[in-house]
């Protein structure tokens, strides 16, 4: 069994000047070029059709870029693959539902790397599943057929294999789509625990209202990447309508009886359910202001820890 | 009475007949449980009327039959792969075009030159006529295809399943690829002898689908899948005695009257427990497939 991640050094990610041309001769992502760093969670927004999935693809070595590179610790991806550290949550439709495999069964999955060779559980194994399990809350569905579970508990039993893997860079595409409020805050509640122990999370998201909540960093596509780097610098009014275009539902309420009645000015983005409220001169507004000074002054402090060290 | 239904088993040639059958039934219904999750079942037929100009081919080069068969499957699943990858045509189409030009050619072949073999025996197969060698070489196969079921299901499961998860884990995904093909046409080939080019493909899926209605876990799926295989083809062989029927026939009869049963008394997916779902649960339940 491996040590626990949050003793080991934070991985690095990097992206560099990565193009896709899929067979049909179209290029869905070219020059993208991105870092990141381990204790991160990073939004990966676009439109659709942006190359969301194309780049997670890129990353994972499921797509061969026709040109740049991917690193994970300045090695090949397939190296830090076959050390177990990059786990993946696919998007529910890649996945065949009709299986017959338990929730335990797909779990136990994230955990053949490291089996022996005939890859029979041992006792930590089964241990993880339990505890991935328990953590995603499936405890009491942990014998049903994957097809059997409603829409959020599927996308929660993947959840749950990244977790048993143990891997330090985890991606997810879309996790919350389909998803009710509960379950998108469970989701979002264990990617802060996993953040916290050192972990690198690349989720992909439409709900650009819950991006500033929980993510720290932002990358923007748009068949290449945008703009990247802390959310307060990228997510502003103007990087978004670049990457949206017509797309986002734009309200500027400045003229609106909001700023006749009580004298603010807010301007709302919305791409999906969740809207983006961006306050005056666009600064972010939060739901939990105070959960987010936590966590930024947080993260400060490590900063400063880690120097001390 | 009872010595009457204990004839066969006094004749040589029906010992083994009885045996190999079953060996063949139990490896063909491991298979069928990768062929059916897969959905390679038209693969699987394919393959089996893809090897018929290799059968040709050898017995016009003087090489065992096994050989030749071998070869084209492997040749033709290497070219529906290769149509399939260069082309935008659908799968299905494109095996569909392959195993019919490859059985075409078989058939050009064995009408233009007269030769040893009998058409009819490599369409419907004679287990009863079963040479020693092939006993052998049917034997050598089987055991291969067991010890690496026994040793990589879970390798081949999580291939089957989801093969992206597979790569993500560094495992070699084009190589299990390959193996699962390589088990089918070895498979296919074995069980030519028995039941024919015809029937073979039934061997290879018609277990499975009766297990996937009893069972929701992958390992007991492989484990009922080939013991019906087992039981089928050994019920089918030793019925064929009395009947005097193709030995084919009737494995694939018994069969798919196991599929039947199943599909009606399943317990959980059965014809009759769906009904009684929707009956206790009321409108609830007809909602739900
Ligand atoms: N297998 C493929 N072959 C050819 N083109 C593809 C393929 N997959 C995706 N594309 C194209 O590449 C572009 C990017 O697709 P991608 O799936 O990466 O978008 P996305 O950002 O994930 O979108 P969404 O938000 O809808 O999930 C699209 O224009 C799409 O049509
Ligand atoms: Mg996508």
């Amino acid at each position: 069994m491996s040590p626990p991640v949050s003793n080991e050094l934070p991985l690095t990610l990097a992206a560099q000047q990565v193009s896709v041309t899929y067979p049909n001769g179209h290029t869905a992502l070219s020059d993208a070029t991105f870092t990141l760093t381990g204790g991160t969670i990073c939004a990966l927004v676009g439109v659709n059709g942006s190359g969301k999935s194309t780049l997670f693809k890129a990353l994972m070595g499921f797509v061969t870029p026709t040109a740049g590179r991917v690193t994970i610790a300045d090695a090949p991806v397939r190296e830090a693959q076959r050390k177990g550290w990059v786990a993946y949550v696919p998007q529910s439709e890649e996945v065949d539902w009709t299986f017959p495999v338990s929730v335990e069964d797909v779990v136990m999955m994230g955990r053949y790397g490291y089996m022996n060779f005939l890859r029979t559980p041992r006792p930590v194994d089964r241990e993880a599943v339990t505890a991935a399990i328990q953590r995603v809350g499936l405890s009491d569905l942990r014998k049903r057929q994957i097809g059997e579970l409603s829409g959020g508990q599927k996308k929660r039993v993947f959840v749950a294999r990244a977790l048993a893997q143990q891997g330090r860079i985890i991606l997810l595409d879309e996790p919350f789509t389909g998803v009710d409020v509960k379950t998108e805050e469970a989701i979002v509640t264990l990617l802060r625990e996993l953040r916290a122990e050192g972990r690198l999370i690349l989720v992909s998201t439409h709900n650009l209202g819950s991006v500033p909540e929980f993510c720290d960093q932002v990358v923007l596509i748009n068949r290449t990447v945008l703009a990247c780097g802390p959310t307060a610098e990228v997510f502003t009014a103007e990087n978004l309508s670049r990457a949206f275009g017509g797309a986002l539902r734009h309200f500027d309420l400045s003229h609106s009886t909001v700023e006749a009645h009580d004298g603010r000015q807010v301007t709302v983005l919305t791409d999906d359910e969740r809207p983006l409220v961006l306050g005056q001169g666009g600064h972010l507004e939060y739901r939990d202001r105070a959960a987010h000074q936590k966590l930024v002054d947080e993260r400060e402090a490590a900063k400063t820890t880690a120097r001390d060290v | 009475m009872f010595d009457h239904l204990l004839e066969p088993f006094r004749y040589d040639y029906m010992l083994t007949a009885l045996w190999v059958s079953a060996l063949i039934g139990a490896v063909c219904g491991l298979l069928s449980g990768f062929v059916t999750l897969k959905g390679w079942s038209l693969l699987g037929d394919a393959l089996s009327h893809a090897v018929v100009p290799g059968v040709a081919l050898a017995a016009l080069a003087g090489l065992p039959f096994s050989v030749g068969a071998f070869t084209s499957g492997l040749l033709a699943a290497a070219a529906m792969s290769f149509v399939k990858l260069k082309t935008p045509v659908r799968e299905d189409a494109v095996i569909g075009v392959v195993f019919t030009a490859f059985f075409a050619f078989g058939i050009l072949l064995i009408s233009l030159y007269p030769m040893q073999i009998d058409l009819k025996s490599i369409i419907f197969g004679n287990i009863l006529a079963i040479s020693p060698e092939d006993v052998v070489q049917l034997v050598a196969i089987s055991a291969v295809c067991l010890l690496v079921i026994a040793l990589k299901w879970r390798d081949l499961l999580l291939f089957s399943f989801d093969p992206n998860q597979a790569r993500t884990l560094g495992l070699p995904v084009r190589l299990l690829h390959l193996t699962l093909l390589l088990l089918l046409s070895a498979t296919t080939v074995a069980a030519l002898q028995a039941v024919g080019a015809v029937l073979v493909v039934a061997m290879l899926i018609t277990p499975g689908a009766t297990a996937y209605l009893l069972t929701d876990r992958f390992g007991k799926l492989l484990l009922i899948g080939s013991a019906l295989g087992a039981v089928t083809a050994f019920g089918g062989a030793y019925a064929s005695y009395f009947l005097d029927g193709a030995t084919g026939g009737c494995i694939v009869v018994l069969q798919t009257l196991c599929f039947l049963l199943a599909l009606v008394f399943a317990p959980r997916h059965g014809l009759l427990a769906a009904r009684h779902a929707r009956r206790t649960t009321g409108l609830a339940g007809t909602l739900t497939p």
